[in-house]
């Protein structure tokens, strides 16, 4: 019985911190190249980032799922590489949400970076530091309540995903399974105290995180003016 | 070209609303103003030559290639600091660790300049644990000059560092960089719209006008040409150099001496006799007359020989320019006085001089 509630909560949240983790590290070069750049390719880039925010999440899965598949080119590159098949596993899910969350880190991060300007980045120059060592020391650190931000978003984001999942993942206990889907399957079966304890114990959690996060952001606004 | 004690900049460059064209070369000490009208181009050939802005040229910083046809030294490898107007302060970073930015990426061997000498000339001892966003307009450009300096730098760039200041807080700067002029041995090249602030600072001058040089050279000679170009209406005056030989405490004057005569001036700067004094004569103080009449209320009275006559930019209005021994001045008249009097060169003249203004 018990199984069956940690079973989604331990698998979102490993699910919610993998994207997150990877998409800083994705999302933070292509954040930095928007905010700097005026190249041509901006706009149309700009705009294939943000669709995940305007398309149904179930269009997004079914092309996903098609790409991925034993027919689709990512599909058979994963095929000839000895790794399988993506949908239906919990590395599909993370490669789904990667993108599907994709806007929520871009987004805050290219805001922060634009809010720092070229002055701060000219100063680090004549002051020796080369482009790396500017952006990982003045860059940054000044774009911090970005980072915060988009690992927020991200992460409350992903916890959240249902119609992508179930296109791709479908319902595997311990593999696909997550927390959005374990209700719906509970709600379908009409167990609605399962469906309650789950749903109202994602309320708190969701409320927890980000009464944290904003707690942590404002101290950090604080400690700049101070 | 290659002047080892020199600098040396060219640069040709169409931007979108003017152009750069210029070819100077500046001396290796002392503080060199570029001066000019806003949108005359002095801010952007500042960072052209710091490397911040990139335009087709060539650049040699005493004797050491910074961009030549083929390749451009980034700015990060140059041996700069530039001062922003904005100050640019890292606001994460307290005071202490701004002004080690630099300092710390700089290798312990080509630190001339130590921290605690930086920290004590600009007076920052007793804010070194403050954050950027706490301190003055004053104290953050007094940070700012600091974190500059402790890069050591091979040429000192500033970009208007007084104009986003007060009154009171340029009054606060002004005496630390009189005291970097004096006693560092860096270039500066300073850029400047403010007359005041180029008299009383620099050594030498370039003037500029839609992105070319109109006039350059040691500041003396060139403010007080006629053919100077620039002559900013009222602004065109002449800078004498000098020193305090007597006080008048009664009457609350000194007496400031310069090659080629005295004056005396009101004594607002607690001058002390021997002091070291720079003077600026406005040509619009200068009246001129053919005999000495002293019974007026005028009190400082030079004679002087004219040496030139031309007309201002303004119609109806002549710039005299007048040598009082080694010494040049202007005068500016309305051409009916000149023609009256009947003024040309080689004529002596006694110069009533209405006010006198100490800058420094």
């Amino acid at each position: 019985m018990l199984e069956t509630y940690w079973d989604p909560i331990w698998l979102t949240l490993r699910l919610a911190a993998t994207t997150t983790l990877l998409l800083l590290f994705i999302g933070t070069p292509i954040a930095w190249w928007l905010a700097r750049t005026s190249h041509w390719l901006r706009q149309p880039i700009a705009a294939v980032i943000a669709l995940p925010l305007v398309l149904p999440p179930t269009v997004l899965g079914f092309y996903l799922l098609l790409v991925m598949g034993p027919e689709g080119w990512v599909g058979q590159i994963t095929q000839s590489l000895g790794i399988g098949l993506l949908p239906f596993t919990f590395e599909g899910l993370v490669v789904a949400s990667v993108i599907y969350s994709l806007p929520f880190t871009v987004q805050p991060l290219q805001n922060a970076f634009e809010a720092i300007g070229n002055g701060f980045m000219e100063a680090a120059a004549t002051l020796r530091a080369a482009p790396l060592d500017r952006f990982l020391f003045v860059a940054m650190p000044m774009a911090r309540n970005g980072f915060l931000t988009a690992s927020v978003l991200t992460f409350a984001h992903t916890i959240g995903e249902f119609g992508v999942i179930l296109m791709i993942g479908g319902n595997i206990p311990g593999e696909t399974k997550v927390l959005s889907v374990a209700i719906y399957d509970h709600v379908e079966a009409l167990e609605y105290t399962q469906a309650h304890w789950l749903s109202a114990g994602m309320v708190v959690f969701s409320f927890v995180v980000l009464v944290t996060l904003y707690a942590l952001n404002g101290k950090a606004r604080l400690g700049a003016i101070r | 070209m290659t002047d080892s004690r020199a600098i040396c900049a060219r640069f040709q460059c169409a931007f979108p609303d003017f152009s750069l064209d210029v070819d100077l070369t500046l001396p290796g000490t002392g503080i060199t103003a570029l001066f000019g009208h806003s949108g005359c181009g002095k801010s952007t050939l500042l960072r052209c030559i710091a490397g911040l802005q990139s335009a087709p040229g060539t650049m040699t910083v005493l004797g050491e290639p910074w961009q030549t046809e083929t390749f451009i030294l980034p700015t990060h490898k140059r041996s700069l600091a530039y001062v922003f107007q904005e100050t640019h302060l890292f606001p994460h970073l307290n005071v202490r660790k701004n002004l080690e930015f630099g300092y710390h990426r700089i290798s312990a061997g080509d630190r001339q300049i130590q921290f605690d000498d930086a920290v004590r000339w600009l007076g920052l001892e007793s804010h070194l644990g403050r954050m950027p966003a706490g301190l003055s307009g004053g104290e953050r450009q007094r940070v700012a000059i600091a974190r500059a300096l402790l890069t050591s730098p091979r040429l000192l760039l500033m970009d208007e560092p007084l104009s986003a200041l007060d009154l009171n807080s340029k009054r606060e700067i002004l005496p630390y960089l009189e005291r970097l002029r004096d006693t560092l041995a860096i270039p500066i090249i300073y850029v400047s719209h403010s007359t005041a602030e180029v008299a009383r600072l620099a050594d030498h001058i370039v003037m500029l006008e839609d992105g070319r040089v109109v006039a350059q050279g040691p500041l003396r000679e060139t403010l007080a040409g006629t053919d100077n170009p620039f002559r900013i209406q009222d602004d065109a005056g002449a800078l004498l150099e000098g020193r305090i030989i007597d006080l008048d405490e009664h009457w609350h004057l000194a007496l400031f001496r310069f090659d080629g005569g005295q004056l005396w001036l009101r004594n607002d700067h607690q001058l002390k006799s021997g002091d070291r004094a720079r003077v600026r004569v406005l040509a619009r103080d200068v009246s001129l007359a053919l005999t000495e009449n002293s019974n007026q209320s005028i009190q400082n009275l030079l004679p002087a020989v004219i040496d030139q006559i031309d007309p201002d930019v303004a119609p109806g209005i002549s710039l005299v320019r007048l040598m009082a021994g080694p010494t040049p001045l202007l005068s500016r008249l309305t051409s009916r006085a000149v023609a009256q009097l009947g003024l040309e060169p080689g004529i002596k003249v006694w110069m009533q001089i209405k006010s006198v203004a100490l800058i420094a």
